[in-house]
C-alpha cells in the first residue's frame, strides 16, 4: 500500500489546520454561513437531516488495518457507533458536531487520512477495482496511477470552482467492478499487441438525473502523459461547461452537447500545448509509486485446497469469495447487507474486527467496494475458514455477494436532506421478503439498486432491478426501473411505469422476479433475460389486476 | 475602477482603465484588458506584448474560469500584471496565486497579513502551475 | 401555522423556536408570527443556529406536526435507528412521520 513521505503528512497536516482556522472564523462570527458553507463542504462535512455528516475519503477504496481501526475508533468517539460505507468508497458518518470536525481530521491525518475535496465541484476521491493487485483477470495494477491522479487532483489550484462535482475512476482489468463508463472520466488500463500499456479515456459519463455513458475520448494515451491529458480534459470542462444552469452543469452535457468528436479535438489541442508545459511527474515518479505495490510476499506453497464440509460455509465460499491471481489465495468479500440491515453501515466494533482480520490474514489489506461492501484482498485458503467462523459471530458473514439481497442504498430520506424518500425501509423489506438464500442464490445475480432521490446516489439507473423514490404530494412513492447494468455491457434502466407505495414496490420487485424464474433461459441472469423479451412481459404482471380472492 | 488593494509586483501600477476584450481588439493603443468569465483568453495572445495589465473579473468565486483564462496567459508568456477583481475570498487567494494572479483588488478588502497567511497555507504543492514552485513531484526526484 | 427551524450551529441537533430560545423538541415549537425574518436574522447573528428555515406546521392531538414529512423526520430521527431518535423506548414512533 501506498505511504505518505513528508510531503504528502504536511499536505494533509496543513489541511486540519486551515480547516480549523476556518472553524474558528465560522464560530467567532468572522464567517456567515454562506461563507462558510463551501470551506466546509472542501473538507466533506455537509449539514444533513439530523446533524452535521463527515465523509472521509478512502483513496481507491484501499485502507490498512490501522486506518480501518482509526475508522471504528471515530464511529465511536465522536459519531454514535457506527459509520456508512457509500458507493463512492467512502465513509459517512451521520452525527457529527462541528466543533470536533477538526479533532477528527486531525485523528485521521495521523493514519494518512483525510477529507479532503471529497465534496465541492472539484475533482472528487478517485474510485478504482476493489480487487486490484489481486484479481485473476488483471492487466495492470491500476492504483499506482490512481495514486498518481490523488496527488494530481489534490488541491489542484485551477480546477477548485469547476461549473460541477468531478469523479475519476480507474481499473486495470477486463471486467469492470467501478461502474468507469458512468464517470466523468473513466480510465481503463489496456495494453496493445505490443504489449506497452495505455490509458483509455472515458469522458462525459455519469448519472443521477440525465444518466449518460461516456464515450472514449482518448483511444490509447501513454501513461506518462496521463495526468497532462487528464489536465487537458479538465481545462476543456472547466472553460466551457455550462454554468447556467446546475443541472446541466456536468461534463457530460458538455460532451453530449458539444459531441464527442468535438470536444475530443478541444481536449486534443489542449493535450499538445499542456504537454510543451512539462507538467507530468517523470516516469520515476510512477516507478517510486509503484514501489509500495509490489505483491505482498505470498506462500508459494499455500495449499488450494479446501475443506467444505460444513455447508453453511461451503455457501459462503461459493458466494463471496473469489479467485485470486496467486494460488493458494483468495479474495474473501465481506457483505454488509445483512438479512433486513442497512446497507453498507457497519459498528464500530465489526470495523475494528475486520481491521483486525486484515492484519491477521490479508497482509494488513482492506477494500471498500462500490457496492458499500469490504473486500479482504489476500486471504490464505488454508485460513477461510476461522476467518468466517470470526465473521459469523460478529453478523458480518451474509453469503450473498451480487445476490438480490446485496442491495445498494443511499442514505435516503431517513438521513439524506434532498431525498424524497426513504431508501432504507425499502431495501430492509426487500431484503426480508428474500432473505431465504436458497430463493437467492436461485435468482442468481441480481443487483438491486435504490436512490432517494433522481441526483443517483444509490446507482439506481445502473441495477438490473432499480428504484427510484419520487415526492408524490408529499407522499413517498417509488418508481421500479428495469434492465440497468455496470461493467462491460452498460446499460441504463427504464421505468416501468407508475410508481408504488412503499409495499408495493416490494410485491413489484417479487413479480418481477417471478417472470424472470419462468421466462430465463439456460444461464441467463436477470437482466439478460430482460434483454432478451424486453419490457412488455414485467409490466404485464407488475401491473395486473389481482384477482378478487388472490 | 476598483481600489487597488493587494499588489506584489515591484513596477509601477498602470493607471489606464482596463477596457473589455471586444473593445481591446479595436483599440491598438489599449494596454489594459478586463476578462469577463466567458471571454476567451487565447483572443489576447497575439497582442500580448503591449498588454501591461490584465483584470480578471471574478462576478462570483464560484466561477472558476477566471483559473484557467489566468493560466492560460501565463503559460504563453504573459509576464504583465494579472489582477484578479471581484468576489475574490480569503479561501481562494493561494489557488488564485498559483495560477498566476499577482495583484488582487477583492471587494471586501483584505488585510495583507491575512493575505501572506494564505499563501503560506501549502508547505508544498503537488502540481507544477505557473508560480515557478516546485512540484513535490520534483523535490522528490531532483534533476 | 409557521414555525421556525434550524440546526445548532456547534453540534447540527435540530433545534424549533420556542418564542424565547430553541428546543430540540418539535412540540415546543411555537407560531412565529409575522416577524420571521427580523427572528432568523438576530437568532444567525448570535452564531448558535444555522440553515433557518420558517416552514409549515399543524396542531394535532399529538402536539405539534410539520406538514412534509422530512421535518417531521428531522423531528424524530432516522426512522431506520429509532435507538437514535428522540423516541428511542416506543418501537411505532416511525409511524408518526407517514
Ligand atoms: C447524504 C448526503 C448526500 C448528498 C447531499 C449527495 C448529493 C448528490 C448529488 C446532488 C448528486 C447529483 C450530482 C449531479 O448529478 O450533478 C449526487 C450523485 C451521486 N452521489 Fe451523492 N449525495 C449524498 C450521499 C451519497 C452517498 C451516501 C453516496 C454513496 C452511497 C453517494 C454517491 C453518489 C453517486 C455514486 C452519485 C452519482 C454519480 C454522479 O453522477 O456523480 N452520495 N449526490
Ligand atoms: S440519491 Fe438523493 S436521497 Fe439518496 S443520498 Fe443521493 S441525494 Fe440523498
Amino acid at each position: 500500500m501506498y505511504q505518505y513521505d513528508s510531503y504528502d503528512q504536511s499536505m494533509v497536516d496543513a489541511r486540519v489546520a486551515e480547516f480549523r482556522g476556518q472553524v474558528e472564523r465560522r464560530l467567532a462570527g468572522d464567517l456567515t454561513e454562506d461563507q462558510f458553507k463551501p470551506l466546509r463542504l472542501k473538507n466533506g462535512l455537509y449539514l444533513q437531516l439530523h446533524a452535521y455528516m463527515l465523509r472521509v475519503a478512502v483513496p481507491y477504496g484501499t485502507l490498512n488495518s490501522r486506518q480501518m481501526r482509526m475508522l471504528g475508533d471515530i464511529a465511536d468517539k465522536y459519531d454514535r457507533g457506527y459509520g456508512h460505507f457509500t458507493t463512492r468508497q467512502n465513509i459517512q458518518y451521520n452525527w457529527i458536531k462541528l466543533e470536533d470536525a477538526p479533532d477528527i481530521l486531525a485523528d485521521l491525518a495521523s493514519v494518512e487520512m483525510h477529507a479532503i475535496q471529497t465534496s465541492g465541484n472539484c475533482i472528487r476521491n478517485t474510485t478504482s477495482d476493489q480487487f486490484a493487485g489481486a484479481a485473476a483477470d488483471e492487466l495492470v495494477d491500476p492504483r499506482p496511477y490512481a495514486e498518481l491522479l490523488r496527488q494530481w487532483s489534490t488541491f489542484h489550484p485551477e480546477f477548485d470552482y469547476l461549473p460541477r462535482k468531478f469523479k475519476i475512476a480507474i481499473i486495470g482489468s477486463e471486467t469492470d467492478r467501478a461502474a468507469m463508463k458512468l464517470h466523468d472520466i473513466g480510465i481503463q488500463l489496456v495494453k496493445n499487441d505490443a504489449g506497452e500499456i495505455g490509458c483509455r479515456f472515458y469522458v462525459g459519463g455519469g448519472m443521477g438525473r440525465t444518466p449518460m455513458i461516456a464515450p472514449v475520448i482518448g483511444d490509447f494515451v501513454s501513461p506518462l502523459q496521463m495526468v497532462s491529458y487528464a489536465e487537458a480534459c479538465l481545462r476543456v470542462y472547466n472553460r466551457y461547461g455550462r454554468r447556467d444552469n446546475k443541472y446541466k452543469a456536468r461534463i457530460k452535457i458538455l460532451v453530449h452537447e458539444i459531441g464527442a468528436d468535438e470536444y475530443r479535438r478541444q481536449v486534443e489541442e489542449e493535450f499538445a500545448h499542456i504537454l510543451t508545459l512539462g507538467l507530468e511527474p517523470p516516469a520515476a515518479e510512477l516507478e517510486r509509486i509503484k514501489g509500495f505495490f509490489e505483491q505482498p510476499g505470498f506462500d508459494a506453497n499455500a495449499s488450494d485446497e479446501l475443506d467444505l464440509s460444513d455447508p453453511d460455509f461451503a455457501l459462503w465460499v461459493d458466494q463471496n469469495v473469489h479467485a485470486h491471481k496467486q494460488p493458494g489465495y483468495a479474495i474473501v468479500n465481506i457483505s454488509l447487507k445483512p438479512v433486513g440491515g442497512i446497507p453498507g453501515d457497519a459498528t464500530a466494533d465489526q470495523i475494528r474486527l475486520m481491521a483486525d482480520l486484515a492484519l491477521a490474514h490479508s497482509f494488513d489489506e482492506l477494500r471498500v467496494t462500490h457496492a458499500q461492501n469490504i473486500v479482504l484482498p489476500h486471504v490464505k485458503k488454508a485460513d477461510l475458514y476461522g476467518l468466517w467462523q470470526k465473521l459469523d459471530e460478529a453478523g458480518l458473514a451474509a453469503a450473498n455477494l451480487d445476490l438480490i439481497g446485496d442491495i445498494i442504498a443511499c442514505p435516503g430520506l431517513d438521513y439524506c436532506a434532498l431525498a424524497n424518500a426513504r431508501s432504507i425501509p425499502v431495501a430492509q423489506k426487500i431484503s426480508n421478503r428474500f432473505a431465504d438464500l436458497g430463493r437467492q442464490r436461485e435468482l442468481g445475480e441480481l443487483k438491486l439498486k435504490i436512490s432517494g432521490c433522481i441526483n443517483a446516489c444509490g446507482h439506481h439507473h445502473a441495477g438490473h432491478i432499480g428504484i427510484l423514490g419520487v415526492d408524490r404530494k408529499g407522499v413517498e412513492n417509488y418508481q421500479l426501473l428495469l434492465g440497468g447494468c455496470e461493467g462491460a455491457d452498460t446499460s441504463l434502466g427504464t421505468i416501468t411505469g407508475p410508481g408504488f407505495n412503499e409495499d408495493g414496490i416490494v410485491d413489484a420487485v417479487e413479480k418481477a422476479t417471478d417472470v424472470y424464474l419462468a421466462q430465463r433461459a439456460e444461464g441467463e441472469r436477470f437482466v439478460d433475460t430482460y434483454r432478451r423479451i424486453g419490457m412488455a412481459p414485467f409490466k404485464e404482471a407488475i401491473y395486473a389486476k389481482e384477482p378478487a380472492n388472490g | 475602477m476598483v481600489e487597488q488593494n493587494l499588489r506584489y509586483r515591484s513596477d509601477e501600477p498602470v493607471s489606464d482603465p482596463a477596457v473589455t476584450v471586444d473593445a481591446f481588439a479595436d483599440q491598438n493603443n489599449a494596454t489594459a484588458v478586463r476578462i469577463e468569465p466567458g471571454d476567451d483568453a487565447r483572443a489576447l495572445l497575439p497582442h500580448l506584448d503591449r498588454i501591461a495589465l490584465v483584470e480578471v473579473n471574478f462576478p462570483a468565486y464560484t466561477d472558476g474560469r477566471g483559473y484557467s483564462a489566468a493560466r492560460i496567459l501565463r503559460e504563453h508568456g504573459y509576464a504583465g500584471e494579472l489582477r484578479a477583481v471581484g468576489d475574490v475570498l480569503l479561501d481562494q487567494l493561494s489557488h488564485m496565486r498559483r495560477c498566476g494572479f499577482d495583484s488582487f483588488a477583492p471587494n471586501q478588502a483584505i488585510s495583507s497579513e491575512a493575505a501572506d497567511k494564505a499563501f503560506a497555507t501549502w508547505p508544498d504543492v503537488y502540481q507544477k502551475t505557473v508560480d515557478g514552485r516546485p512540484a513535490i513531484w520534483a523535490k522528490r526526484h531532483p534533476a | 401555522m409557521k414555525i421556525i427551524t434550524g440546526s445548532d450551529l456547534r453540534t447540527g441537533d435540530v433545534i424549533w423556536w420556542t418564542g424565547e430560545g430553541w428546543s430540540r423538541h418539535v412540540n415546543d415549537a411555537v407560531e412565529a408570527g409575522e416577524h420571521t425574518e427580523a427572528i432568523i436574522a438576530r437568532e444567525n447573528a448570535k452564531q448558535i443556529v444555522t440553515d433557518t428555515q420558517v416552514i409549515e406546521a399543524t396542531v394535532t392531538d399529538d402536539g405539534v406536526r410539520p406538514a412534509h414529512i422530512k421535518d417531521r423526520i428531522r423531528a424524530l430521527g432516522p426512522t431506520v435507528r429509532l435507538d437514535l431518535s428522540l423516541k428511542p423506548a416506543d418501537p411505532a414512533a416511525g409511524n408518526w412521520v407517514i
